[in-house]
């Protein structure tokens, strides 16, 4: 029997619209705040949830009078930096951990499983003298050589899951066929593995861009900072907040991971559960 | 096809380090070194060096010299420490729960065809996705104390005649971080948990109906139990990230009204970035390993059952 109309408004429509607005709202108010000028912004007279009159002068004083295209071209700059070099690494680990089982492959396979679960604030201190004796401080360097640590684990169990998931007789045929291990992997396995590169892609490149603590810690200078930190840090000043400018920043911060992803949603999904599952 | 024939057609020149690249355990050696390079350089090394630091007074341009557990001792007698494993302790475990709760909700409300099914599924996602950083300060925009939007809706509605000060009473602020933390997490926990239950077959459900089953019986006979390894490993990621989370707080409070908000992660960082006390600050850290270890050894105990 078919429930009614009313018992499925209640049990899912209902709980569904109720999830919704609440995951939702931060960015409609993150929007609105971003096009509302400012006489309205502050004027608890007016509905604050919409406005008659957008305008676009918080993004005008957010790009011309702020630091923020600095910021946009550092965090793009150490995303794909750091992407390459993690992915590269990714790569090379989890087809040798996975298809060449060499002697203390299993192990590797666990010890990157672990080297996934230590949180980035146990690491932040001791870290910060290595990029000091290092002489990266303040410098993008520093941010591409640290974000492997939490990319490379994350990658390479994910490929690892993609690899296993590829029969081995297409390996064994070309190598019957006289194919080198090099050109097996080359020519075989990567391309039939390109979906989950992608994903890995993906994810390693928003995890790159979202990332805050280490780039708080490492970069000290104004211009060198990322927009998760520039943002935070130079444009809450003191007691005038500009609030407008502020949320136009968010939301273009936002924009990148939101539309690289929405690309790629099946294979995010996909991504993420077969790393939870594997 | 032909990209590979062509390939395996060429002949092989046979010299010494070809040969070599032949052999699975050299090749093999070759190609996880960058990663481990990386990994042992930038994540083991500090790991050890975090657990060497916190046994000495080191700081800012001092190396400092070993003092055992000085550090663990001084910091047991810290009010503001205590307060702070009160806070990490009450932060984690009331957010994990609720984001536990709501998190399999929604997987449950989803996992079902329905007008706009993708949409639903996708727009669900955002709030992980974007900048914690950025959302953050949405939420320190939000919970305004003269501006706030809930306070503006609120007074609308005729349910408060003043202001509110989220961010100023300390069970306030608490309490609207473990929001703005349980907002973060619910997608983490849906999309998870979706997939889970994606693969639960329905004829144990339809063989749970022939036997009468109510729908609460069906979830607590047939989903619950079935899902218990996946709930178990996606809590224990949740747990983790959220012990050891620092950017919601450093962001909305910076560990205020009165250290009220500090964790883990926000008092160490200002012990030791902020106030230069090196050693200090990564014996605050070193206080997360116990719960690290636990929570490691129960991702394994249920990823080894799978």
């Amino acid at each position: 029997m078919r429930p009614s109309l009313a018992v499925r408004t209640l049990t899912f429509y209902l709980p569904l619209w109720v999830f919704l607005i609440f995951l939702l709202f931060p960015f409609y108010w993150m929007l609105m705040t971003a096009i509302k000028p400012n006489r309205d912004l502050y004027n608890l007279a007016l509905n604050q949830l919409w406005t008659a009159a957008p305008v676009l002068q918080h993004f005008e004083t957010l790009l011309w009078r702020t630091n923020f295209l600095p910021w946009l071209r550092n965090t793009l700059v150490i995303s794909v930096g750091a992407t390459a070099l993690a992915l590269l690494a990714s790569l090379l680990a989890a087809y040798a951990i996975q298809r060449l089982r060499f002697w203390g492959s299993g192990f590797l396979g666990v010890a990157i499983f672990l080297s996934y679960l230590v949180p980035q604030v146990i690491l932040f201190i001791p870290l910060a003298q290595i990029i000091n004796r290092l002489g990266l401080w303040d410098k993008p360097t520093a941010l591409i050589l640290t974000y492997p640590t939490f990319l490379v684990p994350f990658a390479t169990w994910l490929l690892m899951g993609y690899f296993r998931s590829l029969p081995v007789e297409l390996d064994d045929c070309a190598r019957i066929d006289g194919a080198s291990r090099f050109q097996v992997m080359r020519y075989i396995t990567l391309p039939l593995a390109l979906p989950g590169i992608l994903s890995c892609l993906i994810f390693a490149f928003t995890l790159s861009w979202n990332e805050y603590i280490y780039a708080l810690v490492f970069l000290s200078s104004t211009a060198s900072k990322t927009i998760p930190v520039g943002l935070a840090t130079e444009l809450v000043t003191g007691d005038v907040f500009q609030w407008g400018p502020l949320m136009a920043g968010a939301l273009l911060g936002s924009v990148p991971v939101a539309l690289a992803y929405s690309f790629f949603v099946e294979h995010y999904v996909a991504g993420l559960t077969g790393a939870l599952k594997e | 096809m032909a990209r590979v024939e062509a390939a395996a057609r060429r002949p092989l020149p046979r010299t010494l380090g070809s040969e070599l690249l032949e052999n699975r355990h050299v090749l093999g050696g070759l190609s996880v070194s960058p990663a481990l390079l990386l990994l042992g350089v930038f994540l083991a090394y500090p790991f050890f060096l975090g657990a060497w630091l916190s046994l000495t007074d080191a700081r800012i341009a001092h190396p400092g010299r070993f003092v055992g557990v000085e550090n663990f001792a001084y910091l047991w007698g810290d009010q503001v420490f205590r307060l702070a494993t009160f806070n990490t302790a009450l932060y984690a475990g009331v957010a994990v729960v609720l984001k536990l709760v709501l998190g399999f909700s929604l997987a449950l409300l989803v996992n079902r065809e329905f007008r706009g099914k993708r949409f639903v599924r996708a727009a669900m996602l955002l709030p992980w996705i974007v900048p914690t950083s950025l959302s953050a300060l949405v939420f320190y925009w939000i919970y305004d104390s003269q501006w706030s939007v809930i306070t503006w809706m609120l007074r609308r509605v005729g349910l408060v005649e003043g202001f509110i000060n989220y961010l100023g009473d300390p069970n306030l602020a608490r309490a609207s971080l473990i929001a703005a933390n349980v907002w973060r997490g619910i997608p983490f926990f849906a999309i998870g948990l979706l997939a889970g239950l994606q693969t639960v077959s329905p004829t144990l459900y339809e063989a749970a109906e022939i036997d009468g089953a109510g729908a609460w019986q069906k979830f607590w006979a047939v989903t619950w139990p079935l899902l218990l390894p996946l709930t178990v490993v996606v809590t224990v990621f949740s747990t983790i990230m959220t012990v050891g989370d620092f950017q919601l707080v450093w962001i909305v409070t910076r560990g205020g009204p009165a250290n009220a908000t500090h964790l883990f992660g926000t008092l160490a960082y200002q012990r030791a970035i902020q106030g230069g006390y090196i050693g200090e600050g990564a014996a605050i850290a070193g206080f997360m390993l116990p719960v690290l270890i636990v929570c490691v050894l129960l991702a394994f105990h249920y990823l080894r059952r799978d």
